[in-house]
Order: C-alpha cells, then sequence, then structure tokens
C-alpha cells in the first residue's frame, strides 16, 4: 500500500527536481571490465562506463537517436564519401585541455595501428586505407582521417557508408588525450592518469570492487549533467545483483535471473524495464562435418520442429520476440526476411519436419545423434534444455548437451572439429542490417558455420558500395532470404534488453541498443 | 630452531617449484587464450599482442622466462587487467582475503572451542546435544545455501546489514560473509575440541588436580584447556585452506574483491599470469603456515621437539 | 550340550557396542532408506529425468499432478531429479572415497611397512603435495578439461587420498611391531603379501570410520564445483547442482531448494553419525 501510494506521487514528486545534494548513482555492471582504454576495451560493460567518460563526435540521445556529440556539426559531400565535423570550440578535456581536431586524427590512428592490439579495429573498416593498416600493409599515417584545422575533421570514407555516423559512438573512434598517452603509455587508463572529454572522469578503479567516475567540471555540458557521482559494481551473478538492488545498494541492474523472472514480475513490475533489444539468439551448424554437411533438409527438419512460440512464452519468458529471420526488427526503414513456414501453425510445421527428417535417412528406429554445445550460463542452459525435449517430442533426436567453460567453448566453435551444433547470439554493433548479415560472409571472423555461398557473398558485396540506401537495403534483404533458405542457423528469438530501475531514478528511456549515459539520467528528490 | 627453520624453509622450494611447474603447464595446455575473443581477431593484431606477451616464444623458454621473473619478485603483467600487474592486483586482493580469512579463523576458533569445551562439560546432557547437532546442521549445509539465505534475512528483509560489495572492509560489510564462512569451521572445531576435552578431562593430569580440591573453572582453564587444544591446532592448517577455498564461493556471492575471485576470473579468462601469481602466493602461504602451526603445536605440547 | 566358551573378536565387539549406539544406528537406518529411495525411486514416478512438462513450468509439490516434489525453472519434475541427483552424488562419493582409498592404504602401507629412506621419501611427497591448493587445480582442470565424470571422481580421489596414506602409515608402522607380522616375516613371506595379507586386513577399522566420514566431504566438495558451475553435464544432475539452482529461486520456489537440500544435508548427517559412531565403537577408549 505504501509503494502504491509513493508511485501516485512519484511523478508530483518529480516535477521539483532540485538541486543541493549531492546525486549519487549506482550501477550493476556485470563482468569487471578489463580495460578503460577505449581503443582496447571490449564488451557491454566496459562499453558503459567508455560512454560516460567520452564523448564521440556522435553521440545518442535518451531515445538513441543520433545527436552531436563533440562535433556540433558536420557536411556530407554528395558521393557520401567525406564527411566534414566541425568541432565544439568549448569542448574540453577533464585537465582543462582544449579537445581538438587532432585529438581525433590521434585517436582513430591509434585505434586501426595493430601495435595498438585492439580487438574492434575492423569497426573502422569503411574508412579509406583502415584495412590494409590493420594488416600491416600500409602505415598509420595513410588513414583517410585530417585536421584540416583546430576545430575542422575531415574522414574520407572508402565507400559510401550509409550507417558511419552510427559507428561513431562506438568507443574505437573516441579520441584519446595525447600528452597522457605518450607519457604513461599503455598504463594511462588508470585511476589519477585518465585524462578523459566525456560527462564523467575517473575517480577510482578497484579491480572487481568499483569504478567511481565523477562530473567533469570541464566538459562542455556540464550544466546539463546533474549526477555529480556514478558507481559501476562488477557482479556477475545476477541474483547477487538482484538481491543487492533489493536492499537498496543498486539504483539500476545489468541483468535479470531468469529463474526469478516471475517473481520479479509480480514483485518489483513497476521497476521492471524490457525493451527490444537490436541482437539475435540462434543455434549455428557446424556447415564443414556430418551430419549437417550438405544435409539442407535435416537442417530445416531441425528449426521447424523448434517451437519458438513456447520457447518465449515458457523459457525465456522475458518478452523476447519468436525470430523467423536473421535481422532482428527495429532498424529504421529495413523489414527483415522471413523464413517461408513463418505463418505456419505447428501442427504443420512438426508434419513437414517429419517427413524431411525421413527423407534424410533418420527414423526413430535409426535416430538422429547429435551434440549441442552451449557456454556456462543459467539462460543458455535453460533453453538447450528445453530444444532437447522439443527435437526428442516432435523427430525422436538423441540431443547430448554440452556445456562448455566461454573460451573452450569458442575454441571449438572455431576449430569445426568436435562441433556439431552450438549456440551463439549477436547484438548489432550498429543500428544497421549489415551487422548481422555480414558475420554470414565466408570471410567474415565469426562465421563459425562455415557458410560459404557465393551468391550470398557477391550480394553483400554489392550492397556495401551501394549508395541509394532503398537499393541498398533491398540487396541486403535478397541476401538475407537466401541465408535463411539455406538454414546455416537456426533464428530462435530477439533478444530484450532487461534491467530494474529504482524508481527514484529519473530520465531513463528505452532504446533499442540498451545504451543509456549517465549525463541524461538524474536522481529524483523528495 | 633456527636450523629447524632453515630445513624447513628448504623443503619448501621443492614444492613451490612443483607447484608452479603444474599450474604453468595446465594453463597453457588449456584450450583457449587470453586473446580469444567471439569475432576472430586480424591476424597482424593477433601477432602483436603474442609478442607483446611473449605468447610466440617456445613454451620452456616462456616457462623460463617466468621463473626469471619471479625470482626477481615479478609476478608479470595482467593479461585481463591490461592497466595492472599482478603483483599490483594481488597486493590490493590479499589484504581484502586476509581480512576475511582472519576474522573468519578467529571466530571460528573462540566460538568453536567454547562450545566444543562446552559440549564437553554437559557430555550426553541436552546442552551436548543440541550443540552437536547445530555443528552437524553447519557442516551439512552448503556455504552458497548458508550466505544467500543470510542476505535474504539480514540485508533485504530486516535491512540491517549490506547484501554484499566490500566498502573498505568496513565492519558492516564484513559479518554476513564472516559468519558464513566461519561456520563451517566452528563446526568442526567444536567437535573436535569436544572429543579432545572428554578425553582429557578423564586423564590422571585432570582427576589430580579435582583431588586437589581446586575450582572447576581452574581445573578447566588452567589445566584442561591447553592439551585439549592439541587436535584444534593441528586443524588450524585444514581449516585455512577451507577458508581460503571457501573465499572463492563467499567473495563471489558478496562481491568482495579478494584473490579467489581473481582467481576464478582469471582462469575464466585464461589470465596466465594472474592465475599463476594467486597459486604460487597461495602455496608459499600454505607452506608459512603449516610451519607456523608446527611451531604453535611445539608450544603446547612439552614432548615435540625440534627435528 | 557342552558349553562352549568364545572369545569375542574386536568386530563383535564393535558391533556390539555401535548396536548400543542409538544415533548411529538410526543415522544407519535413515542412510539405507535414503540409498533405497534413490536407486527404486524414480520408478515410481511417472516422469523421466528430462521430460519438461510444458503447463507446469516452475509449480509447487503436488499430489494430483504426480509432480510430488514440484518442478523445476524449465519444467521437469523435481522428485526424478532429485532422486536421479541423490545417485549421482551417492556415486561421486563412494567412486572419488575408492580412488582416495587405493592409492591411500597402497602408499601408507607401504611407506610405513618398508620404513627407513623409502618410509622418509614417500611421506616427503605427501608433505609436500600437502602444500597445493588443491581445490585451485581441481577448479583449473574442470574449468579446462570439461565436465567429465570420471575427471571429477578421480580429481577429488586425488586430493583425498593424503589422509588417507598419513593414517594407514601409522596404524602400519604400529602393526610392524606385532607378533603376528613378525611371524609372518620369519616365514619368508614378501613384503607385498605381508602387507596384503596381514598389514591391510588390520587396517579396516579405521578404513571404515575414513571411509564413512570422507564421502560427506567428497559430497560437498561436489556441490562446491556445481555452484561455479563447473559440475555434471545436462540432463544428469546431482544434489549439489540441484541445491545451487535451487538456493538462485528460494524465495520464488522455495521447493527447488528444501527437498534436495534436505535430501543433502540428512545424507551428511548420517554419514557423519555412523562415522563418529564407527570411531566410538573401535575406539573403547572414548565411552
Amino acid at each position: 500500500m505504501r509503494r502504491l501510494l509513493l508511485l501516485l506521487l512519484l511523478p508530483i514528486l518529480s516535477l521539483q527536481v532540485a538541486a543541493g545534494a549531492e546525486q549519487v548513482l549506482r550501477r550493476g555492471n556485470g563482468a569487471e571490465v578489463q580495460t578503460l582504454d577505449p581503443h582496447r576495451a571490449e564488451g557491454v560493460p566496459a562499453s558503459n562506463i567508455l560512454r560516460d567518460l567520452y564523448e564521440g563526435l556522435v553521440i545518442e540521445a535518451p531515445d538513441g537517436r543520433l545527436v552531436p556529440g563533440a562535433a556540433d556539426r558536420w557536411e556530407i559531400d554528395e558521393d557520401g564519401r567525406v564527411y566534414r565535423f566541425h568541432l565544439r570550440e568549448t569542448a574540453r578535456w577533464s585537465n582543462g585541455d582544449p579537445v581538438t581536431a587532432r585529438d581525433f586524427v590521434y585517436g582513430l590512428r591509434r585505434s586501426v595501428d595493430p601495435a595498438t592490439g585492439s580487438k574492434y579495429a575492423q569497426v573502422l573498416a569503411p574508412i579509406l586505407n583502415a584495412e590494409a593498416i590493420v594488416a600491416g600493409e600500409l602505415p598509420v599515417e595513410e588513414l583517410g582521417v585530417k585536421a584540416l584545422d583546430d576545430h575542422l575533421l575531415e574522414i574520407t570514407l572508402k565507400a559510401p557508408t550509409p550507417y558511419f555516423l552510427g559507428l561513431l559512438t562506438h568507443s574505437s573512434t573516441y579520441p584519446v588525450h595525447r600528452p597522457s598517452v605518450e607519457q604513461y603509455g599503455e598504463r594511462f587508463s588508470r585511476p589519477g592518469r585518465l585524462v578523459s572529454n566525456g560527462a564523467y572522469r575517473l575517480a577510482e578503479w578497484v579491480v572487481q570492487s568499483h569504478v567511481k567516475l565523477v562530473r567533469n567540471r570541464h566538459y562542455w555540458n556540464d550544466a546539463a549533467t546533474r549526477i555529480d557521482t556514478v558507481y559501476y559494481y562488477p557482479i556477475e551473478d545476477s541474483s547477487a545483483e538482484l538481491k543487492r538492488y533489493r536492499a537498496g545498494e543498486i539504483d539500476i541492474t545489468e541483468a535479470i535471473p531468469l529463474q526469478q523472472f516471475r517473481w520479479i514480475r509480480s514483485n518489483l513490475g513497476d521497476e521492471l524495464k524490457v525493451a527490444p533489444y537490436l541482437g539475435t539468439y540462434y543455434y549455428g551448424f557446424n556447415l564443414t562435418r556430418p551430419p549437417f554437411r550438405d544435409a539442407p533438409k535435416l537442417r530445416r527438419a531441425l528449426s521447424l520442429a523448434v517451437n519458438r512460440e513456447i520457447l518465449v512464452e515458457k523459457i525465456t519468458a522475458m518478452g523476447e520476440k519468436p525470430l523467423y529471420s536473421w535481422v532482428p526488427e527495429g532498424i529504421p526503414g529495413y523489414e527483415p526476411a522471413r523464413l517461408d513456414y513463418a505463418d505456419w501453425p505447428h501442427s504443420k510445421r512438426v508434419a513437414e519436419a517429419r517427413r524431411l527428417y525421413a527423407e534424410a535417412g533418420y527414423s526413430r528406429a535409426r535416430p538422429l545423434t547429435v551434440e549441442l554445445r552451449y557456454n556456462t550460463s543459467e539462460n543458455h542452459r535453460k533453453v538447450a534444455i528445453a530444444i532437447a525435449a522439443m527435437w526428442k517430442q516432435a523427430l525422436g533426436v538423441k540431443v547430448r548437451l554440452v556445456n562448455e567453460e566461454w573460451k573452450v567453448f569458442l575454441e571449438n566453435r572455431k576449430q569445426k572439429r568436435v562441433t556439431q551444433l552450438f549456440r551463439a547470439g549477436w547484438i548489432g554493433d550498429y543500428n544497421d542490417p549489415y551487422t548481422f548479415l555480414e558475420i554470414l560472409h565466408s570471410r567474415h571472423g565469426l562465421n563459425d558455420e562455415g557458410y560459404a555461398n557465393p551468391e550470398y557473398d557477391a550480394l553483400l558485396d554489392r550492397a556495401s558500395v551501394e549508395t541509394d540506401p532503398e537499393k541498398r537495403f533491398a540487396l541486403l534483404r535478397r541476401a538475407e532470404a537466401i541465408a535463411l533458405a539455406d538454414h546455416p542457423v537456426i533464428p530462435l528469438f530477439g533478444y530484450v534488453s532487461k534491467h530494474l530501475v529504482n524508481p527514484r531514478v529519473g530520465g531513463w528511456v528505452d532504446n533499442i541498443l540498451d545504451h543509456h549515459y549517465t549525463k541524461d539520467l538524474y536522481i529524483r528528490e523528495h | 630452531m633456527l636450523r629447524y627453520s632453515l630445513k624447513r624453509l628448504v623443503g619448501a622450494i621443492p614444492t613451490l617449484l612443483i607447484l608452479l611447474t603444474l599450474a604453468f603447464f595446465m594453463m597453457r595446455l588449456a584450450p583457449g587464450g587470453p586473446f580469444d575473443s567471439e569475432k576472430s581477431l586480424p591476424p597482424e593484431i593477433q601477432a602483436n599482442l603474442d609478442r607483446k606477451y611473449h605468447l610466440d616464444e617456445p613454451l620452456l623458454q616462456q616457462y623460463g622466462r617466468y621463473l626469471w621473473d619471479l625470482l626477481h619478485g615479478d609476478l608479470g603483467p595482467s593479461f585481463q587487467y591490461r592497466d595492472y600487474t599482478v603483483n599490483e592486483l594481488i597486493a590490493s586482493g590479499f589484504p581484502v582475503s586476509l581480512r576475511l580469512g582472519l576474522a573468519s579463523i578467529a571466530i571460528a576458533l573462540v566460538v568453536g572451542v567454547a562450545l566444543g569445551t562446552l559440549a564437553a562439560l554437559r557430555q550426553n546432557r541436552p546442552a551436548d546435544h543440541g550443540i552437536m547437532t547445530l555443528a552437524m546442521t553447519g557442516i551439512s549445509i552448503p556455504n552458497f545455501v548458508l550466505a544467500p539465505l543470510l542476505i535474504l534475512l539480514f540485508a533485504v528483509h530486516l535491512g540491517w546489514l549490506p547484501a554484499g560489495g566490500w566498502n573498505d572492509g568496513q565492519w558492516r560489510n564484513l559479518v554476513l560473509p564472516v559468519i558464513a564462512l566461519a561456520l563451517p569451521q566452528v563446526a568442526y572445531i567444536a567437535r573436535l575440541m569436544r572429543g579432545s576435552m572428554i578425553e582429557v578431562l578423564r586423564g590422571n593430569a585432570i582427576r589430580t588436580a579435582r583431588a586437589k580440591g581446586l575450582p572447576e573453572r581452574t581445573v578447566i582453564l588452567r589445566h584442561a584447556l591447553k592439551p585439549a587444544l592439541l587436535p584444534v591446532v593441528s586443524f588450524l592448517g585444514p581449516a585455512t585452506a577451507a577458508v581460503i577455498t571457501g573465499s572463492v564461493v563467499i567473495e563471489q556471492i558478496f562481491g568482495i574483491p579478494g584473490l579467489g575471485r581473481h582467481f576464478v576470473q582469471g582462469a575464466l579468462n585464461r589470465d596466465y599470469t594472474l592465475v599463476m601469481g594467486v597459486v604460487v602466493f597461495y602455496g608459499a602461504l600454505i607452506v608459512l603456515l603449516n610451519f607456523v602451526v608446527d611451531l604453535l603445536y611445539a608450544a603446547l605440547d612439552p614432548r615435540v621437539r625440534y627435528r | 550340550m557342552t558349553e562352549e566358551i568364545r572369545g569375542r573378536s574386536l568386530w563383535q565387539d564393535a558391533l556390539a557396542r555401535l548396536k548400543r549406539n542409538r544415533a548411529a544406528v538410526t543415522a544407519l537406518v535413515l542412510l539405507a532408506l535414503i540409498v533405497l529411495l534413490v536407486t527404486a525411486g524414480p520408478w515410481l514416478s511417472p516422469w523421466s529425468l528430462d521430460e519438461i512438462d510444458w503447463d507446469r513450468i516452475s509449480t509447487p509439490p503436488s499430489l494430483e499432478t504426480r509432480h510430488w516434489f514440484g518442478t523445476d525453472s524449465v519444467g521437469r519434475d523435481l522428485f526424478v531429479r532429485t532422486l536421479h541427483g541423490g545417485r549421482m552424488s551417492l556415486m561421486v562419493g563412494l567412486v572419488a572415497t575408492a580412488v582416495s582409498l587405493v592409492i591411500g592404504i597402497a602408499w601408507g602401507a607401504t611407506a610405513g611397512y618398508l620404513g627407513g629412506r623409502v618410509d622418509g621419501f614417500m611421506m616427503r611427497v605427501v608433505d609436500i603435495l600437502y602444500a597445493m591448493p588443491f581445490m585451485f587445480f581441481v577448479i583449473l582442470l574442470m574449468v579446462f578439461f570439461g565436465r567429465d565424470i570420471l575427471l571429477i571422481f578421480v580429481a577429488i580421489g586425488a586430493i583425498n587420498w593424503l589422509d588417507m596414506a598419513r593414517i594407514v602409515r601409522g596404524q602400519t608402522l604400529a602393526l610392524k611391531q606385532r607378533e603376528f607380522v613378525e611371524a609372518a616375516v620369519a616365514c619368508g613371506l614378501t613384503a607385498p603379501r605381508i602387507i596384503a595379507r596381514h598389514i591391510v586386513p588390520n587396517l579396516l577399522g579405521v578404513v571404515a570410520v575414513y571411509v564413512t566420514l570422507t564421502i560427506p566431504q567428497v559430497i560437498l566438495v561436489e556441490s562446491f564445483l556445481s555452484f561455479l558451475g563447473l559440475g555434471v553435464q545436462e540432463p544428469a544432475t546431482s544434489w549439489g547442482a540441484l541445491v545451487n539452482e535451487g538456493a538462485q529461486e528460494m524465495e520464488s520456489a522455495p521447493w527447488s531448494l528444501l527437498f534436495p537440500a534436505g535430501f543433502l544435508a540428512a545424507t551428511l548427517f548420517c554419514f557423519n553419525f555412523v562415522g563418529d559412531g564407527l570411531r566410538d565403537a573401535l575406539d573403547p577408549r572414548d565411552r
């Protein structure tokens, strides 16, 4: 009752956001970050912190729209290949130095320099010569990035890339403060050394305990920042995170323990934020070995026999969308291609699956025995158990579940020797279908299926030089349809992002990339 | 005494050498490397990383390099936390684990010895049965069940204590993890103490003391406690090992930045140097502790002489 | 009828004492019941180990649906899973203990019997191994080389034999002085034969106590590995794995913790009581 009253009062209370008391935000942040060097960091937890520390040329509004960041405006030439960014004259590093176009040139070159060892150097591939530099064939100075003057930056692309502005929110494009990098070398990103240009600066970092950021007084828009201090707590165990949230020690959780979603729904429903997330959860076939090599019927049968509706309703149960396409929904202007049986009733799918299964030479008496690999995680475990049961029920397939620790799992997936069927997922790096479609390209580093269809590759290659956005999307859609028909993968469901957000936190807006800048949040005062 | 200490110290060297050799080659034989991720790295970048961390050298050369650095007290850079060295990580994690471990052992000792003595004095009476049943329960409940129960009760529902975090080791953050870590040890020590106290009380020395008409309190504290403590002291070695192992669980559940957590995360992320560092460090610590326990044992038991 | 005077053997003596220990006898009976239930129980239920009841996911115990212990978060029957988990846990306990027993007895008896330099060396090895943070090695093994049940057995057994070796060695040293061993030596029997024929059988008492106290420890170690996510492979399960799953939802689905945890705790309880009882029975001084 008291909670209800409080909730009714909240909208009124929130009107009077008072200045005065120090505003402190405490966020759960999943795994501990490996580094806060924007060019060597990887993973969602690091990106969360880096978005607060640094500011790229372009940033995102709370709803995910692209808005000017360190650059207040830009021009794109008619071919769509040359971008000119006008940097804010008021932009400052956290030590007071002005942010200049040369900082960006330095940062981008450092990012693609093989000596840096960035895992995301490939994100910058659309920039002229970037790929050759990453491969060590050209010196970094050849990168298509120039400082025309202190506040004018010119970036030349290899080919028109419609999603290029979106890429500029990625941490691998952030500038770094040259003097401190040169002074401290590799370890410049520690507390007391790190100089940043975003709304916050690094105050403390105790490994496996917390990262503490405080507001950057030199930030050009510091007047609009409301939260003074933000803590990021590394908590891998989502049950433990939930308990700390309930004890009032954390304001925003990074995850939700799946086993408890029913309890959370009924007890903390108002604080639960679930939103579509640009990610695909799928199972991949190893196409280079039996039983799935040259067995399109069998692959199609297995895909047909999965009841995705039941899966999302009963097992994942957080509002995930059953997925019948490769690219998840939600990318503006792009209508994903769909599997032909997307609209069939389940009984028809099972009948078709049984027919194909028999045609592929299997039966109840001579069942397919297959190993399904997944990496250690409560959620993957549940999905695997459910799908194994579905296959057993519909076709009589014998599934051996193989739960492997992440690094072992990755190695087995890449080597394609013992792996037959594996769990995978992909979260879009940027808001464009290409980020999903490229991973089925025969030369892509994530194509652990070993899928190689020259027609598919050709369509993607054509799309990446196509300037007309509509024609480009049409090409991509055709490619997607081909891949779906070939069944190198079984798309299962589209991810949702899930957080618990304390009602005293204001400014939270759901968005498809699940990016939430602390500078856009505030604490409601009572 | 000095000769004995020296002998023990020299004896520890092969132990540590075997330990670190085993750990080194086990780490390296494991599938997956520290820089593997979902997306394959461009070859040039992979090569650069390998070169930087000497992963491109033959394994034996790497082993030699590790030993050489270790001799100079350098445990190498962490592969996972690129901004830190293993020395720094251990220096920041060990005081945390130490504080947690010492508090747990101390509480386990005090409470366990008290309960065990009490049970012995009330042998086969309700108090004895009650304490022993309690002790048995302490042994039978895994601490990954106990810890969340404690958190739910004292942090989530009653709101008396924090549900996790370290907060520079303030007592409020210590209470729950220490209880969860100490309880099984309390149980073991209480059982040991009860057994040995019963035996001692039946011995001639105590009969004599009682015959002399000394008050019961003095008999227990002055004459019975010291000999009865012997098995407890020799249990301190295994107890410490158990606390170190248990802290892996407790640190994970309570989000405490100690060495146990570093170890598990390091193993999962193939942080070769961090895992090696923790193993070598704990190996040395256990050797040292066993030595201290032996000294303590000798101090309590006049029959033991240093060989 | 002639009245025969019979000497009571050590074992008969011990058995008589054990029978008088009510706690131990109760524990023994309970343990037998648990073992019986765990072996035969799964056949009582209409559900199988990996069958999903899609309409009853995470439901409380009910006689009507024949989910006597309720269902887990994927809709599988917890009665069957708890009993199957029990099989696994007991098997891990037994096999790992057996492994440590074989190594420990062989090592300890050999060292104790041969004595001298060999003894010195063998016990030095034990001392060295004692200083290893073994749990760390088990974690490494599990992380790197997968979830092989056999590996779990061997790894846990390989830790536990050290204690056994020490105990056995001490006992052997004492036994060596006894007449029947000296007689055997005088008859010209070889060392392995004497160890196998005369030393090992006389160690049985100590070994019995050790076994009953080691099994529960091993079961706990297995549960610890399950907590770290390094336990047995689905759909197989163990009490440790079930308790760990249950602990995560102790508020929303208390039955998923209570049943496996109850079985686990009861079993550990019983083993400990039986072990204590055995020790008291074999060592009359403690009476």
